[in-house]
């Protein structure tokens, strides 16, 4: 079963249409001991670094995230989610993330490299370029994903970028590390590569079930 | 390289697709859901549905209509009409689209963007401009209501404002292009895109394939919009997509 974590900010909605048709379990919830029995969770997000950040922290939902991981447990962030698991953003100001990554969160430029304005947000289908094997790019083709975002991560480290986008620069896309996965996209709106990015991620949590 | 888009456009009323020429006679083209798969399928980028419901009971169908595309598809989709306030973006983002599209109740109240940009961030708030070139005043001048108020508003100015406000794309239709199937309005969407930060899309006039590569190359358009071509078959999607490839415009 897939925990969503619902703490006020998120097309939930979105998410859980496309779990039902990868035909997956699920709850949706801000209860600590319900998400506590599921075995990976997807952290959604639209909207701001700071308000998502005061409502996770709120709810203590930030410390429950820190313990789930350390005790093993897959976690999803998706588009304003997987922001949020890096350590800082400079959205309105600087706010501190939950720091399971590292690497921090900057406002596209708008200006290229050679002084020409483009335009943000990034929104729109991009092509995805893979940087190393990971669990959820396995077996899947470079296509591309619907992004939709004013906000980048920058300063990640090498073996956390999974895919990366170009726009105006190379845009982390997809990034993991042991447990901990990111989607900067909507999978759940991108077409068929994104939801076979949805589908791997199930995959590896159904795995982790069956070895444990 | 991220790419320009296609987004069909369904005019939603009472639960059924309808679309107008110039605004004015409807005729009817089907059902939201069937269409909205069969746009999916030839490779749409996108879609708009914009609720031209004028009762109440129309509006909560939308709400139903667009759990049922979100349900059903997998690429992100745009809900305009009759969406006056917090509650009403609200009601609909809840219900699976990814942005609302404000118009007139932007108009009115401007505010409602800053709200809605707050609220639920830029990228969820598309606002949607009317224009019309006004020999008075020597430029394009914004309508309400669908196209039947003139309202004291340059187009480039509003558009602007709108982007300062908060928006995070704007849908630009071309008064003196729509329905006449003739091309997109170029100078129009240039004059927008050139100004503003965000993406513009442009929409009204479009008659074949070729008319895309022109308004994305000459208009500057990050993506464009189309109902009644697609609707009645004059071209798909592919078809238009095919021909932007072979001429160089990036697409999916």
């Amino acid at each position: 079963m897939i925990g969503i974590i619902d703490y006020g900010m998120g097309n939930l909605f979105s998410v859980s249409k496309a779990l039902e048709r990868l035909n997956v379990p699920y709850i949706i919830s801000d209860k600590k001991e319900e998400l506590k029995h599921a075995d990976g969770l997807i952290l959604p997000g639209v909207g701001a670094f700071r308000d998502a950040m005061k409502l996770l922290s709120e709810t203590g939902l930030d410390q429950f995230l820190h313990e789930e991981v350390i005790a093993g447990k897959p976690l999803l962030g998706i588009c304003l989610g997987m922001q949020l698991l890096f350590e800082e953003s400079e959205e309105n100001g600087f706010f501190k993330g939950l720091g399971l990554l590292e690497g921090r969160v900057v406002h596209f430029s708008g200006i290229d490299q050679d002084g020409q304005t483009y335009k943000v947000p990034h929104m729109g289908w991009n092509r995805l370029t893979f940087h190393q094997p990971s669990p959820l790019v396995d077996g899947l083709k470079e296509e591309h994903v619907y992004f939709v975002h004013s906000y980048h991560v920058t300063g990640e480290t090498s073996d956390e970028l999974v895919a990366s986008t170009d726009y105006f620069g190379q845009v982390p896309a997809v990034v993991g590390k042991d447990k901990i996965f990111g989607m900067q996209f909507h999978p759940e709106k991108s077409g068929d590569l994104g939801m076979s990015l949805l589908e791997n991620y199930i995959r590896f949590v159904k795995n982790l079930e069956v070895t444990a | 390289m991220l790419t320009k888009r296609i987004i069909p456009c369904l005019d939603v009323k009472e639960g059924r697709v309808v679309k107008g020429i110039q605004f004015l006679s409807l005729r009817d083209a089907g059902d939201p859901v069937e269409l909205a798969r069969m746009y999916d399928e030839q490779g749409a980028d996108e879609l708009v549905f914009l609720d031209i419901s004028a009762s109440h009971e129309g509006r909560k169908t939308m709400v139903h209509v667009v759990e049922e595309v979100a349900s059903e598809l997998a690429i992100p989709f745009t809900v305009g009409g009759g969406i006056n306030s917090l509650e009403d973006m609200r009601r609909i983002l809840r219900a699976g689209a990814d942005k609302v599209s404000l118009n007139t109740a932007a108009l009115l109240n401007p505010e409602l963007i800053t709200e809605g940009a707050e609220y639920f961030g830029s990228q969820c708030i598309v606002v949607a401009i009317d224009a019309k070139w006004d020999e008075s005043i020597g430029t394009w001048r914004v309508y309400t209501h669908g196209g039947r108020k003139p309202v004291d508003k340059e187009a480039i100015a509003w558009a602007k404002e709108a982007v300062e406000r908060g928006a995070g794309e704007i849908l630009l239709t071309s008064m003196d292009s729509d329905g006449e199937k003739q091309g997109f309005n170029v100078a129009l969407t240039k004059a927008i895109s050139e100004a503003v930060s965000v993406p513009v899309i442009a929409s009204g006039g479009a008659g074949r394939a070729g008319d895309f590569t022109e308004i994305f190359i000459a208009g500057k358009a990050d993506a464009a919009l189309a109902a009644s071509i697609f609707h009645y078959k004059e071209t798909s999607v592919a078809e238009v997509k095919a021909h932007l490839k072979k001429e160089g415009v990036n697409v999916r």
